[in-house]
């Protein structure tokens, strides 16, 4: 591999790991603070790309069908929360498992219902419809830029979030002893409604912004559920910046391991996986 | 439980037809189908399609086997392996059915085919293209309407070469259908003296091409020749032309690459060439009448999947007919079946000594957003079935 061509892979690594870290905020999101495992985490995800594909050929503009979409998302959010998360906190961790892998198929199967079993694809939309020459035969879109500063964007103000506002106080207070915040007199329960409509807006923005790059397919989410997993369990369950940096770490792996060691291709992250918890067993960052 | 309701329906309907039927004999029950094929799920479509195709071909027949009224019995396989075997004993033990028809998955044909070893059900495989169901595994009983991987990717390899290209990279999913897919294009590639520069396989079923399409580049082959299906293929193909690759090197597929995704792949899908059994617009009398009578009967047009439901619904009534609808015979009814000659959609098509189809691929390039015909890339081609002997 001469040097330009390590360049675009390191590029190509640095894409999908940012993307990956949109995709994953709001997984580690909603079980840092609520201790919720969101097994249906990548059926949200799916939803969002679904969205955005049936509101911009209605619409026939990309942008509108996103702004439209995200309210969408927080209110199928706040709906799960209300009507089913709520009746089972104060139950084992089990029964949340058992409700949210039930919802990837009940979303699964909706998904069919509303939207049929082909597969779609949303155009590149404009301005960023353009490509750059990256080396004299590979080009490179330029709206994988634009995601690649959104994600960035977004990491940058969950991080300010989280570091400086009074609700960012709150999340890392609530992260570590739920019931002490509980008796300082903060609403818990609306607290949760929130962190899981964010978190569920987040996964579906992702399935949004990332519409225009892959094939809105039945089944899409659920691939890249197990990579959130490994992406979270690697940074340390609950930590946003360890998903960025598990996220990145997986982007990188996954590109240079496919070229370099593409025997062990499928098997990388979680060979990666087992060797942090090895050392850290709880995560890099937890 | 939608299955039960239809399969009660059916028998309703069956039973009706029957009793209204003037004078029919008193051992004129219907001719059961089972079908074993996926209605919910990701395959959901291809199931849908292969139904459809089947009881067309019937209906069109006057409705009727051998002069028997026909039982449709609906299962959802699920598409799911582990629950092939079960469903497939259901179908023939509890259900008792006649025939089997199913399944699209590969994986579930490799559970169905076990039961239909024991049982010795009559077995007629409408999609699944794994090689072994009419080679290795070899059983008089089992029948294929579709294609084998290798049959569809073989004739591209001669026309990759006559097209001037010396060099070429593969690339397909890390799993047994790619694998035999790409094995067989590789086969005749290099049989005319062309070079394989590198077999890339991506982990399944990953989407993520972007480290893939970057090596490509670097090797700088005359052509890639690919196989993904589904949404997989769309992404392929896109990301192929995003990367701007698709004018300095050409992109080959397997027919399935495209296969129900032209509209997904817009403009990208521009120029792609695939091999396949069957393209919607093949220009034959056969193809046209089956055309417009699945756009009438189901308001949409038909694919590859619904096609091969259709020949194996054809198959039926000519091999039916052979034997004046008699099933209890089944020596002379598995050499009826064997001895089926179609005129399909798709081009003549017989059945070679190991059950599989013996058909024409076709060369197919999208222009305008259809899979207009290029040429025949390899006529009557027969699959290898040295491992086979009946």
């Amino acid at each position: 591999m001469d040097l330009a061509f390590f360049g675009v892979q390191l590029l190509n690594g640095l894409q999908y790991g940012l993307l990956l870290f949109l995709i994953a905020s709001g997984l580690t999101l909603i079980f840092g603070i609520m201790g919720i495992i969101n097994l249906a985490h990548g059926a949200m995800y799916m939803i969002g790309a679904y969205l955005v594909w049936d509101l911009t050929l209605r619409l026939g503009n990309f942008w509108l069908a996103i702004l439209i979409a995200i309210p969408v998302a927080v209110a199928l959010g706040l709906i799960i929360e209300r009507l089913f998360l709520d009746t089972l906190y104060k139950r084992d961790h089990l029964y949340q498992v058992l409700l949210t892998f039930g919802l990837i198929l009940v979303l699964n199967e909706a998904q069919r219902i509303i939207w049929g079993g082909d597969v779609h694809s949303v155009p590149v939309p404009a301005p960023f419809d353009a490509s750059l020459q990256l080396t004299d035969n590979l080009q490179y879109s330029v709206y994988r830029l634009f995601v690649m500063g959104v994600c960035l964007a977004l990491a940058g103000v969950i991080y300010w979030v989280i570091r400086h506002t009074r609700l960012g106080i709150i999340i890392r207070a609530g992260a570590v002893n739920r019931d002490m915040v509980e008796g300082l007199g903060i609403n818990v329960r609306t607290l949760f409604t929130l962190i899981f409509s964010v978190g569920v807006a987040l996964t579906a923005f992702a399935g949004m912004i990332a519409a225009p790059l892959t094939s809105i397919a039945p089944g899409m989410g659920d691939s890249i559920l197990i990579t959130c997993f490994v992406v979270v369990v690697i940074g340390g369950i609950g930590s946003i910046k360890g998903a960025f940096w598990g996220a990145i770490l997986i982007g990188m792996a996954t590109t240079f391991g496919s070229v370099l060691i593409p025997s062990l291709a499928s098997m990388v992250i979680y060979l990666i996986m087992a060797a942090v918890l090895l050392v850290k067993p709880r995560g890099l960052f937890a | 439980m939608k299955n039960l309701k239809k399969t009660a329906l059916a028998s309703v309907l069956g039973t009706a037809t029957l009793v209204s039927a003037f004078g029919a004999m008193a051992d004129d029950h219907p001719v059961k189908l089972g079908l074993m094929l996926p209605y919910s799920g990701t395959y959901t479509a291809l199931g849908e399609a292969i139904t459809n195709g089947l009881r067309l071909a019937i209906e069109q027949q006057g409705g009727q086997l051998g002069g028997r009224d026909v039982e449709y019995v609906e299962l959802d396989s699920e598409a799911n392996p582990s629950k092939a075997p079960q469903n497939m004993s259901r179908l023939v033990k509890g259900d008792k059915v006649d025939f089997v028809i199913g399944p699209v998955h590969s994986g579930v044909a490799m559970g169905m085919l076990r039961v239909a070893k024991q049982s010795g059900a009559i077995t007629i495989i409408p999609n699944a293209g794994l090689e072994a169901a009419t080679n290795q595994l070899c059983m008089p009983n089992v029948f294929r309407t579709s294609f084998s991987m290798w049959q569809d990717a073989y004739p591209m390899g001669k026309v990759a070469y006559e097209q001037g290209h010396r060099r070429i990279v593969t690339i397909t999913w890390d799993y047994a259908g790619g694998k035999e897919d790409l094995a067989g294009f590789e086969e005749a590639f290099e049989a005319e003296g062309g070079e394989i520069v590198e077999q890339i396989l991506v982990p399944f079923p990953s989407t993520e091409f972007q480290s893939y399409l970057t090596q490509i580049a670097s090797l700088e082959p005359d052509a890639v020749y690919t196989f993904f299906a589904g949404g997989g293929g769309v992404s392929f193909v896109r990301d192929y032309a995003a990367a701007g690759l698709k004018e300095s090197i050409p992109l080959l597929g397997s027919g399935f690459l495209t296969e129900g995704n032209v509209a997904a792949l817009g403009d990208a899908g521009e120029g792609v060439m695939t091999t396949l059994h069957y393209a919607e617009t093949l220009d034959s009398e056969e193809n046209q009448a089956f055309v417009s009578g699945y756009q009438e009967a189901y308001g949409e047009a038909p694919d590859t999947y619904a096609v091969q439901g259709y020949d194996t619904g054809m198959m039926l009534v000519q091999a039916l007919d052979a034997v004046d609808g008699n099933t209890e015979d089944q020596e002379a009814l598995i050499e009826a079946l064997a001895g089926v000659e179609l005129e399909s959609p798709r081009g003549p098509m017989s059945f070679s000594d190991s059950h599989h189809p013996i058909q024409n691929v076709y060369l197919r390039e999208i222009r305008d957003g259809r899979h207009e015909v290029v040429g025949v890339a390899a006529e009557q081609l027969e699959v290898p079935d040295d491992a086979c002997r009946m």
